[in-house]
């Protein structure tokens, strides 16, 4: 037999064994053991309140131009903001204009819901995250925001920075990555507070 | 740069090293037939492998045998993804009923993920069910990292070896590879990061009630959400251990359920680094000189924690275009800072910096930041780690095969200046070695200059391009770059969804998988049928810092000449225009 076609028989069956082996068996394993015991995890960890699905504590949800919630990130998500099902960032280089003209809508934006604010804007407030669905906020983006929310709510800055400080995590192991406030969390928490 | 970043470098570099010393061992025992307690659990399975495929799983295989064993099962896998991808609409678990995917984007998506490439032209959330998924991305990020392996151990039997005329058996370096080494890593970690976050699920996307609904495009209101799920961390767990990269989702590993916390992004960083590291050390092992391994080791991660300080203070530097508007870019406990546009709150800068250095000089390709928004600098160490033939590192198998084809031309060169017959651990480096490291070396620029040049000048190929000026540039030569060297990132504003793009990258994923591995195994085969000769007072010794500095600069070297004019027309201008005002 030519050397090549020797070669055809063993390629099918290992490819189709081994196809079994890692593209069937494997994920089913892991998908039996992840629901045994990390069902919540394994099914997106997801927030339920009264029977209804919020969203999921790792997914941002879009909050703007209501001075009453906390702002997430911007999201560059086609085609609308935080779209779960099409995550993306807006991939702008840094010299691009269309860049410069979107960060200054956003703070343009930010001082209309808050013109007394003179503190220089966070910068992640105002950039687009890379998944387009990034949860998170700096502590330093929500105590910007504390002060209008505190006021459109009608609540003390004491008890909005209180509700912060509750969704704020740490580094994790304390060296791992940043600080970052839960956005959607935040908010359903300010929520049930105010409604 | 804060210390806090500082020491989250660090301590990546010290647990890289402490893992990848006894996976070095492991590996040893797996390939040398001592599996322990896995051979007893694992060995009925193994050899009912072997004897599904046959009388050619015993056999000895010479160095042609072995590439065309490579080659067919290579082949074999393209076809079946291809088909798998024409014939999605007919397969079970696809519950958002996506439709069969066109041709030249199934070829091109074939290709990238059997090449160890991964190069995406799709967003996986919106094109891919759970099946195609399963059955043809997850499989193919164990099958083409165990390829890789099978070659590297085969020109480690070149050294070995001595008056040989094989090189071992593929199909036994192959089911080796998944069942004792990639299969038992991804089934834990796969766990943990379910643990961590990570989804792991067929159900159908979920519909979550929005707190404040928005207006889209159109001006409909929106009140819901729909989050995407799948069966992700059993495909995430190999695509970092494989150093694939192809993403389940379009966002990668910036997406929350492939990356929730910085915890999990410290462990995928570990994870698409530990093979590669732990081959290195592998090498010395079965030389019986661990010093080999040891030294080639350090040095290569020296040159990799330069890269990640010099992204880590490109991105720290932040966009002056920005503070010009007045944003605080300050990074502090408190914030972020710097240039976190395209970035995670989550990980910050320090973070973004290493997993894009990681990510790139291994082949994997995976991101947790979009590069594309990088700052010039911060762009340009993912693009010169690729141009340096991703052999800092590089590729699970893909990284030390290429090194040591470098190692072959480094001892030439020095064989050249001191008038020596040149030799590498005791094999005597002749013309036909030089002329297949040559052909390993030249290729790989080709197949990235040729396709920009061509594209740079074809309007058709300009208009995917989503950045205008020399953004736009960089794009294309970062497109082109990730292919040939099968890294499989992205600049991802380019729209690589068009015939131009799908095919001419295709190709050069192709060459630049094969067109490597075939002469390695050519060298492989030579080099196995010579004497090692034992070493004496004129022998270069290959374990010192002298050495190891002469052969990465050889490395560099050749990368920053073929590179620089290109650089400059690209990240380097583009830095200039930015700080210039």
């Amino acid at each position: 037999m030519h050397p090549l076609k020797q070669q055809f028989r063993p390629a099918l069956v290992a490819l189709l064994a081994l196809t079994a082996l890692t593209g069937l068996v494997y994920p089913l394993v892991v998908t039996g053991l992840a629901q045994a015991l990390f069902p919540h995890q394994a099914g997106g960890s997801l927030i339920v309140e009264d029977g209804q699905v919020r969203g999921s504590a790792l997914i941002g949800q879009a909050f703007a131009n209501d001075p009453r919630w906390f702002w997430s990130r911007p999201s560059a998500s086609a085609p609308f903001p935080d779209n779960a099902a099409a995550s993306g960032g807006s991939n702008l280089g840094p010299t691009n204009p269309a860049l410069v003209a979107a960060v200054q809508a956003r703070i343009d934006a930010l001082r209309a819901a808050d013109p007394g604010n003179t503190a220089p804007v966070p910068v992640d407030l105002v950039t687009a995250s890379a998944s387009g669905l990034d949860p998170h906020i700096s502590p330093a983006a929500a105590a910007w925001q504390a002060a209008r929310v505190a006021r459109a709510r009608g609540l003390a800055p004491q008890r909005v920075q209180a509700l912060i400080a509750r969704f704020t995590e740490d580094r994790s192991l304390g060296v791992l990555g940043e600080a970052r406030v839960n956005v959607l969390q935040l908010n359903l928490a300010l929520a049930r507070e105010r409604p | 740069m804060t210390g806090n970043g500082l020491a989250q470098i660090a301590l990546y570099f010290l647990v890289l090293t402490g893992l990848a010393v006894p996976l070095s061992a492991w590996m040893e025992r797996i390939y040398a037939g001592r599996a322990g307690w896995l051979e007893t659990v694992l060995g009925p399975l193994e050899r009912g492998l072997y004897r599904l495929i046959g009388p050619a799983a015993g056999q000895a295989q010479d160095w042609r045998s072995y590439a065309l064993a490579v080659l067919v099962f290579s082949g074999a896998g393209i076809v079946l993804l291809f088909v798998l991808q024409l014939a999605q609409a007919a397969l079970p678990l696809n519950p958002q009923a996506q439709p069969a995917v066109p041709a030249a984007l199934a070829l091109n998506t074939a290709v990238s993920f059997v090449t160890n490439t991964n190069w995406q032209n799709y967003a996986g959330e919106a094109t891919l069910g759970y099946a195609v998924q399963m059955l043809g991305l997850t499989v193919q990020n164990f099958l083409s990292a165990a390829t890789g392996l099978a070659v590297m151990l085969a020109l480690f039997r070149g050294f070995t070896q001595r008056e040989s005329a094989t090189l071992g058996n593929f199909w036994v370096d192959l089911v080796r590879s998944v069942l004792y080494l990639l299969l038992p890593l991804a089934l834990g970690f796969a766990l943990v990061l379910v643990a961590c976050g990570v989804v792991q699920s067929f159900a159908p996307y979920v519909q979550a009630t929005l707190l404040q609904p928005l207006a889209d495009a159109d001006g409909h209101t929106l009140g819901s959400q729909t989050i995407a799920l799948g069966p992700v961390a059993s495909q995430l767990a190999i695509k970092h251990l494989g150093t694939n990269g192809g993403g389940f989702f379009n966002a990668n590993a910036a997406h929350p359920f492939e990356n929730p916390t910085p915890l999990t992004d410290f462990l995928l960083v570990l994870a698409q680094t530990v093979i590669p590291a732990a081959s290195v050390l592998l090498f010395g092992r079965l030389l019986g000189d661990r010093r080999q391994g040891r030294a080639l080791l350090a040095g290569m991660l020296l040159v990799l924690a330069l890269a990640a300080l010099a992204g880590y203070a490109a991105e720290s530097a932040g966009n002056p275009r920005l503070a010009a508007l007045g944003v605080d870019q300050a990074g502090t406990d408190a914030s972020p800072g710097g240039n976190v546009e395209g970035k995670e709150v989550r990980f910050g800068l320090a973070r973004s910096a290493l997993f894009a250095t990681t990510t790139t000089a291994t082949s994997t390709g995976a991101v947790d930041a979009m590069h594309d928004s990088f700052t010039p600098l911060g762009g340009l160490v993912p693009l010169a780690l690729m141009q340096c033939s991703e052999t800092i590192l590089g590729g699970v198998g893909a990284g030390m095969y290429g090194m040591l084809v470098y190692a072959i031309v480094a001892v030439f060169v020095a064989g050249l200046m001191v008038g020596r017959t040149p030799e590498y651990l005791g094999k005597k480096i002749e013309p036909f070695e030089m002329k297949m490291a040559a052909i390993v070396v030249l290729l790989m620029p080709a197949l990235v200059l040729l396709p920009v040049a061509a594209g740079a000048i074809d309007a058709g190929v300009t208009a995917t391009l989503s950045n205008p000026g020399v953004h736009g540039f960089s794009e294309l030569l970062y497109a082109y770059t990730s292919m040939a060297n099968n890294n499989g990132s992205a600049f991802g504003g380019l729209n690589g969804n068009t015939p131009f793009h799908n095919l001419a990258g295709a190709l050069v994923m192709l060459l630049g998988r094969f067109g490597t591995i075939v002469p390695v195994l050519a060298i492989a085969g030579s080099l196995a049928a010579r004497k090692i000769v034992p070493p004496g007072a004129g022998t270069l010794p290959t374990h010192t810092p002298l050495f190891i500095g002469f052969l990465l600069g050889t490395v560099i070297v050749v990368g920053a000449l073929t590179f620089f004019p290109v650089l400059a027309l690209g990240p380097l201008v583009e830095h200039l225009q930015l700080w210039a005002q």
